[in-house]
């Protein structure tokens, strides 16, 4: 157990929140401090660090009662909006899933397919307060005699509604580029033959796991900002993988942590949740979501004041390397190098986009910052922690 | 030198007569066609990048309009929509002329529609479709 100068507990720092003496900042302005007060006397004057991130996230989706009908029904197919959702769970209990096209949805045979409804855009529909039309068909039971069932439903009226993302919030993702000759569609974006762009999709120095890279504050439980609610850290997400290659300050060098978080949809916004489409690829979901960091001790003032010069991901050819999973990274970058607009590979000079909204990213650091501070949103004690590396230190 | 990149929608009645031309033939006028969809019947559309003169210009301009020739300036037809717009910038990687554009210091994506040149590479890229083009193909699904 290392041993620090300051200590201090999630009990004490919600007692300061309570009574509204929380020092809270974002991770933005935690660098600026921390580079001039030092880790301890950071530690010392700040309590609390807020993340933001807001990006396409898929393996987003949302878990939806849309209460029994007279008489009753087992539904086995439905369909919200001409979307299919995932019906094999009960009665009416359903689950959208973000990334799933419209039934009439001609996909990749008209090409590229644009992907222009799905069930990113059924989740924002529902937030944004829309009457949706729901079909079931079921083969009728005893219990549930009924076989066709039609209704419209709205967020509102249905019993139960729950956003719950299986893995969301990824810590660090590549740079995709393209060496082929032709122009590829990906879900990190349209990709320009031989080098002609290369995307990226972190909110780097904001992100929220990478400012607690080797996950010493966040588990089950922790409290977050999500999709203009508050939600939960449920556990890791799937493909949660502590174990990649560190930087020396335990940056992970490519995708690593991911989370699986989760909140009541009816208290979330169209703003935060944002139905996606992308051209060749799929549908998918905008989620905005943050994560405040307990300033426990010095290193975690030392972990939060990670800037976009500290953090690196890992230019991938998206043409071949990345589908035929070579795993061959062509370059390493950081993510300050990226905001510049520009990488250099080689001798040629290839603009640099981001996928994640930096400005949003930054509005959801301060929402979460301002909720803490004045509204007394208290930081959730995780139970269990997730897994995670060891320290190369 | 004077610049101007616009739209002309022509009526169906004039798609067969030779006008464009004259632009350079009689008004020594420079013109760059970046896109054109002219159909025997139907309205024809152009989108050119027209210089000269600037006097020149209004004249040839004029020309036009007398033909039936309906003119509209690039950034008339072309819109971002900020209430769709989710700030991403997956559009600037892609942007030929840095219409759209990230302001470094804020990271914001900017839209500056003088600097356009109605490409229209914008409107698949973009997630949320904001960028809205008065001349563009229809939707698959709307």
């Amino acid at each position: 157990m290392p041993h620090y100068q300051v200590n201090k507990t999630f009990n004490e720092i919600n007692e300061k929140i309570r009574s509204g003496k929380a020092v809270v900042v974002t991770a933005e302005e935690m660098i600026d401090i921390v580079r001039e007060n030092g880790e301890v006397k950071a530690a010392q004057k700040v309590d609390v660090v807020t993340t933001g991130t807001f990006s396409p996230m898929c393996s987003s989706g949302a878990f939806i009662n849309f209460g029994h009908s007279v008489p009753g029904i087992k539904a086995a197919k439905v369909w919200v909006n001409g979307v299919p959702v995932h019906a094999g769970l009960a009665a009416v209990d359903i689950y959208v899933g973000a990334a799933e096209p419209h039934k009439d949805d001609p996909l990749n045979k008209i090409y590229p397919g644009e992907f222009l409804y799905g069930g990113g855009h059924v989740i924002q529909d529902l937030v944004a307060g829309k009457s949706l039309s729901l079909k079931a068909e079921a083969y009728g039971t005893h219990c549930y005699p009924r076989q066709q069932f039609e209704k419209r439903i709205t967020l509102s009226e249905v019993p139960f509604a729950q956003l719950c993302n299986p893995r969301n919030a990824y810590q660090n993702y590549n740079c995709a580029v393209n060496a082929t000759d032709k122009t590829i569609y990906t879900y990190m974006g349209i990709l320009r033959p031989r080098f002609g762009n290369a995307n990226y999709c972190t909110s780097g120095q904001l992100s929220p796991l990478f400012n607690d890279p080797f996950y010493q504050t966040i588990g089950t439980g922790t409290r977050i900002f999500l999709g203009g609610g508050v939600g939960y850290v449920v556990c890791a997400g799937t493909q949660h993988n502590p174990d990649v290659p560190r930087t020396r300050k335990g940056i992970p060098r490519k995708p690593a942590g991911t989370l699986m978080i989760t909140g009541n949809l009816k208290q979330m916004s169209p703003r935060w949740l944002v139905g996606v489409s992308l051209l060749g690829y799929g549908c998918s979901i905008a989620v905005g979501m943050g994560v405040p960091i307990p300033i426990l001790n010095e290193e975690m003032a030392m972990r939060t004041a990670i800037s976009d010069d500290d953090i690196v991901t890992q230019v991938m050819d998206y043409g071949k390397d990345y589908p035929e999973g070579t795993g061959e990274s062509l370059l390493e970058v950081t993510y300050a190098q990226l905001k510049k607009g520009y990488i250099k590979l080689g001798d040629k000079t290839v603009p640099a986009a981001p996928l994640s909204s930096y400005p949003r990213a930054r509005e959801i650091a301060g929402i979460l910052k301002k909720s803490i501070s004045e509204d007394r949103f208290l930081l959730g004690e995780p139970q269990e922690l997730l897994p995670t590396a060891a320290a190369s230190e | 030198m004077h610049k101007k990149m616009l739209v002309l929608h022509f009526p169906p009645q004039i798609t067969d007569k030779p006008l464009v031309c004259k632009l350079s033939r009689d008004f020594d006028l420079c013109f760059n066609i970046l896109k054109a969809r002219i159909l025997p019947g139907r309205e024809g559309l152009m989108v050119l990048e027209l210089s000269g003169l600037k006097k020149n210009v209004r004249l040839g301009l004029r020309f036009l309009k007398e033909q039936g020739v309906k003119i509209r300036s690039v950034d008339q037809e072309i819109h971002r929509n900020d209430d769709l717009c989710m700030q991403c910038g997956a559009c600037t990687g892609i942007c030929p002329t840095h219409a759209l554009h990230i302001d470094r210091d804020t990271m914001e994506v900017l839209f500056d529609p003088h600097r356009c040149s109605g490409c229209e590479l914008c409107v698949p890229v973009c997630p949320v479709r904001a960028m809205e083009i008065q001349f563009g193909r229809d939707r698959v699904l709307a």
